[in-house]
């Protein structure tokens, strides 16, 4: 077993409860090869920086697996084929990031933004 | 040449790294603010002379912005 982010770009044309479908489907996927996910998290429909497939904006979901390689293989494999993903990218990773990293960050940011001085007292 | 290594008109700081020592930042490439940095106006990666940042660090940092341009977090190109 090994541990993996998962991230991929959805279509911006489908609902959130469609991602969330989407989520769950791949998550049974996973499971069915013998893997986990540990983390699962969405992170809105955010503006691309450059088209894909004519969509200027996308939904992102996060992964977290824990999962032998046939089962990412698979995943992967599905996902080509599922006409919803723009994207996909998988990165074997050591440890996973401990605190909810994205929306953590993303506050954080915005909060370091005004006053840069302040970044270390921040964290 | 000589006379201007001599005496220069103003002392460079020695830049470090901006990824090492006590709570440096971890690349990532899901940090689109952190990796903003490195790239020029452009779109381009910043060469490390000027940005000071070690050379096995560089190279992290480019795997990272990569990783970032194909899922569309970066741009390739601003025109």
């Amino acid at each position: 077993m090994a541990l993996y982010e998962h991230l991929l770009i959805a279509r911006q044309d489908i609902s959130a409860q469609q991602v969330d479908a989407l989520a769950t489907h791949l998550k049974t996927i996973i499971e069915g090869e013998g893997g986990k996910v540990e983390k699962q998290e969405y992170w809105g429909l955010r503006s691309l920086a450059y088209r894909i497939k004519k969509n200027r904006k996308g939904h992102y979901v996060l992964l977290n697996i824990n999962a032998p390689a046939k089962a990412v293989q698979e995943l992967e494999r599905q996902l080509k084929i599922n006409e919803d993903v723009l994207r996909c990218l998988t990165v074997k990773v050591d440890q996973f990031e401990q605190s909810n990293s994205n929306k953590a960050r993303r506050e954080r940011d915005g909060e370091r933004k005004p006053e840069g001085e302040t970044q270390e007292t921040a964290e | 040449m000589s006379q201007a290594g001599q005496r220069r008109p103003f002392f460079r700081r020695k830049k470090t790294c901006p990824f090492s020592g006590a709570n440096a930042p971890r690349i990532d490439y899901k940090d689109v603010k952190l990796l903003q940095r490195f790239i020029s106006e452009r779109g381009k990666i910043v060469p490390s002379r000027i940005t000071a940042v070690s050379a096995g660090k560089q190279r992290l940092l480019a795997l990272a912005i990569k990783r970032a341009r194909y899922m569309a977090l970066l741009p390739y190109v601003v025109k």
